[in-house]
C-alpha cells in the first residue's frame, strides 16, 4: 500500500474541547481547508467521561454535562464542514509542519499550512511519586478510573483512598461513593487543596468525605492487590514526620496528582518547553517558537475550567488560519514577560505588543487582599488588578490592552 | 502413585521457566526428546529473568577458570546469532568501566588483565579524550573500554526462548509449583501444590532463587540461598539519547553488586540501579523509600537534565546469592549433573551474568544430558522463532504501509506513549504460551511500559479484551492469584 499524501490549510492535533474549538474558530476565520485529527473514535475528549455538571457556566450561563459542552461545539464543526479524522493517530510531526498519520486506512503524509497542537495532558503516574510496596494491582490515575467506571461499566474497587486534592481526584470520590464504594478519605500533601472551591464542597463536604491536608501516601501495601497504604503527616518541606504514620485499610488508591501536557510531539517539532508549564513556549498568537506551529488548551498549560480552553483554542485557531493564508508573520520584536514575586508562572511568555491579549498565570500559594501588578523594565506600572483571594488552585485571566505595552520591552507580573 | 498421565512423562523436565531453565530447554528441543517445563508462576521469565539490567556482560569481573568467567564469554559470543534466530533485540553497545580516583586506576589495569585471561575481546584502556568520544559529558580519569558488552531486554529475550522452544515440542505447564520429587527406578516422579503429576528420566533443577529448596526435595541439602534484592528506577524514553555507551563505576572490592549507574534499554529507557540489600524473602520485590531516593539522587548527578516527571516506574529484582551477607561477593555458579541423585542436574546460583551465560549454561547442560539420555538430533528442529523482531513503529514507513494494507489493525494505535498498534496487542493476547495475565501483555507487547503507565491504553485494552476475546472484569489479573483489576460491573449488564 502507498503512503497517501495531502496538503490542508489548518490541522489541529486533538479533538478535545480545545481541538474543537480550534478547528472551529479557524473555519470561521476563513481558512479554507481545515482539518481535525483524533486518536478516539468520537470527539470531545476527556469531557466524554466527565458526566457530571459545571461546564459552561462561563461561555453559556449554563451548568452543562461534559458531552453536553463537547457537542455544541461538533455541532459547529459539522455545520462548518471541517474534515476530521477519527482513529487517527499523528506518529509525528516537523519543523516544516508534515505530518506523518497513522489510521486503518493506512499511512498519510500531510503538509499543513498552519498546525494547532491540542492533544491536551496525561496524568501524573504513580511511578513518579516513588510510592514505596511491590506494585500491587488497584492504583489508578483517578482519569483512569473515571474512564472505566463512566464509559466501560467497570468497577475498580470498592474501599478507596484518594491521593491528592486535584479536580478529577475530588469527581471520582463523589463518584465512587454514589456508586457504592467507600470512600476513605482524601490526602493532600501541600497545607491546601489543589482542586476548586466548588469541588471540595460538592463533592467531599455534601459526602462527608474527610480531607487531609499536608499529609501524603508513604507506603502501599499488598503485593497483588492493594490492601492498604500508609498515610503521614508532612512537614513544612514535604517530609513525613515521624511518628504520624497510619495504616488505612483500602483496596484501590486514586492518584491525583497533577496533569502533564503531553508534548511529546512538539518537542519532536523543535517547540520549545517551559519547564515551569510543561507546556510550548508562545506568543500572544499562541504561536509556539516553531513559525506556524500553534498550541492550546492543556497541551499548552493546564487549566481548570473548560470555558477558558475554549476562548484560547479560539484565538490560537484563528491566529493558524491567518497564518496558513498569509496574513499573519512572527513579529520582529518581542516584549518579554516575566513571573516575578508570589507568581508560579506567566503566559504567554512573550508578547508582539500589536494585539490585546489574555495574560494567564498561577499563584505560587494562597493569598488574600492582594494586587496582581504589571511593570515594565524600569519598574512602572502597567496594569494593576485588585484581588481579595489569590489560589494557586484558580487560574488568574487578565485582559490586557495593547495600548498599555507602549515603550515596555520586558514586563514583569508579580503579586504586590 | 507411579503411574502419571501419558501425556505428562518426560525424558528431560525442567524447573523453572526463567531464562536459563527456556534456554535449557530451546537446546534439548534440538533432539528427539520429550521435555517439559514446570513453572510456579503463570508466565515465564517472572523471577530473576525479568527483573534485571538487562546488560549482556564482557566476562571481564570474573576470576579466570571459574564458570562465571567461562560461560559468560562463551554466552556473550553466541548472543548475536541467537537472537537473530529468535528476532530479539540486542545492541552490542559496549561499556566504559570508569576510574573516577587515582587510587582506582590499578583496578583498571586488573580488569583488563583478567578479562584478557577469560578471552574478552577488545579491551582497551582510554583516557578521558577518548572516553569523551564514546560517551560525552562522562567524568573520570581512565576507564576500561569493553566493547563486547550489550543489552538486550531480558524478559523479550527469556519469553522468545520459550517460545521457540515450544514451537519445537517442548510442554510448558504454566502455575504449577513442584512441592514433591520422588526417585524412581527409571527416573523421578515430580509433583505439585495444583496436583499435576509428571514422570521424567532427567530432572533439571533450574529454579533460581528457590534452586536450594529444590534441591532439597530432591534430598541435597548442600546449598541455601541467600535473596539480594536490587532496586531500579526506569526513566522516559526523552533522556535515552544521553546514553551512547554504559559507563559504570570502577567495583570496589567486598561489594555484591557493581554499584548504581545508569543503563540504557534496548526500548530507549533508562534504568537507575541497581540498589543492593540483602533481604529474607525471595519473592520480596518491594521497592522502598530511602532507596528510590538514593537512586533518584544518584540518578540526577549522573543525569542534570532528570526530573520527577521522567521517573516513570520502579521495580526490584533479587538475586540468588549463595553467600550469606556477612560474606558477601561472588560465589561461582554450580552446575552439576549429580553422582548421587542419578538423572538429576543442578544448578544453583546463577545470578549475574547469568542473562549472558544462558546460552552457554544450555549447552553445558546439553551435554550433561548426552551423558545420561541418547541423544538424536531431529531433522525439523526449527531455530527462527516465529513473530517480528522489530515493532511496528520502528519499521521503515513504507513497510508500515503495507502492513496496514495487509491488515488494519496495524493501522490503529492502542498504545500512545510507545505507538503499539492493536495487531502487535492481539498478537499478545493470542500467545503461544496461552498466557492470560495483564503483565504478559506488557512484556510481549510493550503496552502500558511507557511514561503514561497504561493511562491511555488500560481502558483500549480491556474493551478489546471484553469485545473481542469475551473477558469478564473478574478475569483482568497483573500477574498472579489475588492481582486482580477489577472488582465487577458498576452496573450488571443486560
Amino acid at each position: 500500500m502507498k503512503i497517501k499524501k495531502a496538503k490542508r490549510d489548518v490541522v489541529v492535533v486533538g479533538g478535545g474541547p480545545a481541538g474543537l474549538a480550534a478547528a472551529v474558530s479557524a473555519k470561521k476565520e476563513g481558512a479554507p481547508q481545515v482539518l481535525l485529527i483524533e486518536r478516539g473514535r468520537v470527539l470531545g475528549g476527556i469531557l466524554n467521561q466527565c458526566i457530571h455538571d459545571g461546564f459552561g457556566l462561563h461561555r453559556f450561563k449554563q451548568a452543562l454535562s461534559g458531552p453536553e459542552y463537547a457537542q455544541r461545539f461538533i455541532d459547529d464543526l459539522e455545520s462548518l464542514s471541517i474534515d476530521v479524522m477519527l482513529n487517527t493517530m499523528v506518529l509525528s510531526l516537523d519543523g516544516e509542519r508534515r505530518l506523518l498519520v497513522s489510521s486503518k486506512d493506512g499511512l498519510m503524509e500531510i503538509e499543513a499550512g498552519a498546525v494547532v497542537l491540542a492533544m491536551g495532558c496525561r496524568e501524573r503516574t504513580a511511578g513518579a511519586l516513588m510510592l514505596p510496596g511491590s506494585r500491587p494491582t488497584g492504583v489508578y490515575t483517578a482519569g483512569v478510573a473515571q474512564t472505566l467506571i463512566n464509559l466501560q461499566n467497570i468497577m475498580v474497587g470498592q474501599e478507596a483512598v484518594i491521593l491528592g486534592s486535584g479536580d478529577i481526584g475530588l469527581i471520582m470520590a463523589r463518584r465512587l461513593t454514589l456508586e457504592g464504594a467507600k470512600v476513605k478519605g482524601v490526602y493532600e500533601i501541600l497545607p491546601y487543596a489543589s482542586g476548586l472551591p466548588r469541588n471540595i464542597k460538592q463533592c467531599l463536604e455534601d459526602y462527608q468525605i474527610p480531607l487531609h491536608l499536608a499529609t501524603t501516601v508513604v507506603e502501599l501495601h499488598g503485593s497483588s492487590r492493594l490492601t492498604g497504604v500508609t498515610v503521614s503527616r508532612v512537614d513544612e518541606a514535604r517530609r513525613p514526620v515521624p511518628g504520624t504514620e497510619e495504616f488505612i485499610p483500602c483496596d484501590t488508591l486514586l492518584l491525583s496528582v497533577g496533569l502533564i501536557p503531553e508534548n511529546e510531539l512538539s518537542r519532536e517539532a523543535g517547540v520549545q518547553i517551559d519547564p515551569t508549564t510543561g507546556g510550548a513556549v508562545v506568543d500572544d498568537t499562541l504561536m509556539t517558537t516553531v513559525p506556524g506551529i500553534f498550541s492550546c488548551g492543556n497541551v499548552l498549560q493546564v487549566h481548570d475550567v473548560v470555558d477558558d480552553v475554549s476562548e484560547e483554542a479560539e484565538s490560537a485557531g484563528a491566529h493558524a488560519a491567518r497564518y496558513a493564508m498569509g496574513r499573519m508573520s512572527p513579529a520582529d520584536t518581542y516584549v518579554q514577560l516575566r513571573a516575578g514575586k508570589g507568581i508560579r508562572y506567566l503566559l504567554p511568555q512573550k508578547v508582539s505588543g500589536q494585539m490585546d491579549f489574555v495574560l494567564s498565570a498561577r499563584v505560587t500559594e494562597p493569598m488574600e487582599n492582594k494586587a496582581l501588578v504589571l511593570r515594565d523594565q524600569n519598574g512602572k506600572g502597567i496594569l494593576r488588578k485588585k484581588k481579595i483571594r489569590l489560589h494557586p488552585a484558580v487560574m488568574v485571566r487578565v485582559k490586557v490592552d495593547r495600548d498599555r505595552l507602549k515603550g515596555a520591552n520586558r514586563i514583569e507580573m508579580g503579586v504586590e | 502413585m507411579v503411574e502419571a498421565a501419558l501425556g505428562s512423562q518426560f525424558d528431560c523436565l525442567v524447573i523453572g521457566a526463567g531464562v536459563v531453565g527456556n534456554a535449557i530447554a530451546r537446546e534439548l528441543s534440538r533432539f528427539r526428546l520429550r521435555v517439559g517445563v514446570v513453572e510456579k508462576e503463570l508466565d515465564v521469565g517472572m523471577g530473576t529473568s525479568a527483573r534485571n539490567s538487562g546488560v549482556l556482560h564482557s566476562g571481564i569481573h570474573y576470576t579466570p577458570g571459574t564458570l562465571r568467567a567461562e560461560l559468560n564469554v562463551e554466552g556473550n559470543s553466541m548472543m548475536e546469532e541467537l537472537c537473530r534466530q529468535l528476532k530479539v533485540k540486542i545492541d552490542y553497545i559496549g561499556k566504559l568501566t570508569v576510574a573516577g580516583h587515582e587510587e582506582e586506576i590499578p583496578t583498571l589495569y586488573r580488569l583488563k588483565e583478567q578479562g584478557e585471561a577469560n578471552g574478552v575481546p577488545g579491551l582497551e584502556i582510554l583516557k578521558p579524550e577518548g572516553m569523551e568520544k564514546l560517551q560525552p559529558g562522562v567524568n573520570g580519569l581512565m576507564a576500561l573500554y569493553s566493547p563486547s558488552t550489550g543489552i538486550i531486554c531480558p524478559y523479550t529475550f527469556t519469553i522468545a526462548l520459550a517460545e521457540n522452544a515450544h514451537q519445537n515440542g517442548v510442554s510448558f505447564f504454566l502455575g504449577q509449583e513442584v512441592t514433591g520429587i520422588q526417585k524412581t527406578e527409571s527416573g523421578f516422579l515430580v509433583s505439585t501444590r495444583q496436583e499435576k503429576r509428571f514422570s521424567t528420566k532427567v530432572l533439571i533443577n533450574s529454579a533460581g532463587l528457590y534452586s536450594d529448596r529444590i534441591a532439597r526435595l530432591a534430598g541435597i541439602n548442600d546449598y541455601k540461598i541467600y535473596p539480594c534484592r536490587g532496586e531500579y528506577l526506569v526513566l522516559d524514553k526523552r533522556l535515552g539519547h544521553h546514553l551512547s555507551t554504559l559507563v559504570y563505576p570502577a567495583p570496589h572490592k567486598g561489594k555484591a553488586g557493581l554499584g548504581i549507574h545508569l543503563t540504557k534499554t534496548v526500548d530507549g529507557n533508562i534504568l537507575v540501579g541497581p540498589s543492593n540489600e540483602y533481604i529474607d524473602s525471595p519473592e520480596n520485590w518491594a521497592t522502598t523509600g530511602h532507596i528510590m531516593e538514593k537512586l533518584r539522587e544518584e540518578g540526577e548527578g549522573l543525569l542534570p537534565s532528570l526530573t520527577t516527571s521522567d521517573i516513570i516506574r520502579s521495580f526490584a529484582g533479587v538475586r540468588p546469592k549463595q553467600n550469606p551477607p556477612e560474606i558477601g561477593g561472588f560465589k561461582d555458579f554450580v552446575i552439576e549433573a549429580r553422582e548421587d541423585v542419578r538423572g538429576f542436574i543442578n544448578l544453583v546460583g546463577i545470578e549475574s551474568p547469568g542473562l549472558t551465560c544462558s546460552p552457554a549454561i544450555a549447552t553445558m547442560v546439553r551435554d550433561m544430558v548426552a551423558d545420561l539420555l541418547p541423544m538424536e538430533k531431529r531433522e525439523d528442529f526449527q531455530p527462527e522463532r516465529s513473530g517480528r523482531a522489530k515493532y511496528f513503529h520502528e519499521l521503515p514507513a513504507e513497510e508500515r504501509a503495507d502492513l496496514i494494507g495487509q491488515d488494519k489493525d496495524w493501522g490503529e494505535v492502542i498504545c500512545r506513549c510507545e505507538h503499539i498498534t492493536k495487531k502487535e496487542l492481539i498478537e499478545a493476547i493470542q500467545n503461544p504460551l496461552g498466557v492470560r495475565s495483564i503483565s504478559g501483555l506488557k512484556f510481549r507487547a510493550r503496552v502500558m511500559m511507557g511514561r503514561c503507565q497504561g493511562g491511555f491504553c488500560l481502558p483500549r485494552i480491556v474493551e478489546i479484551l471484553e469485545k473481542e476475546f469475551g473477558y469478564r472484569p473478574e478475569d483482568f489479573f497483573s500477574y498472579k492469584e489475588g492481582s486482580n483489576f477489577f472488582t465487577g460491573y458498576v452496573r450488571q449488564p443486560g
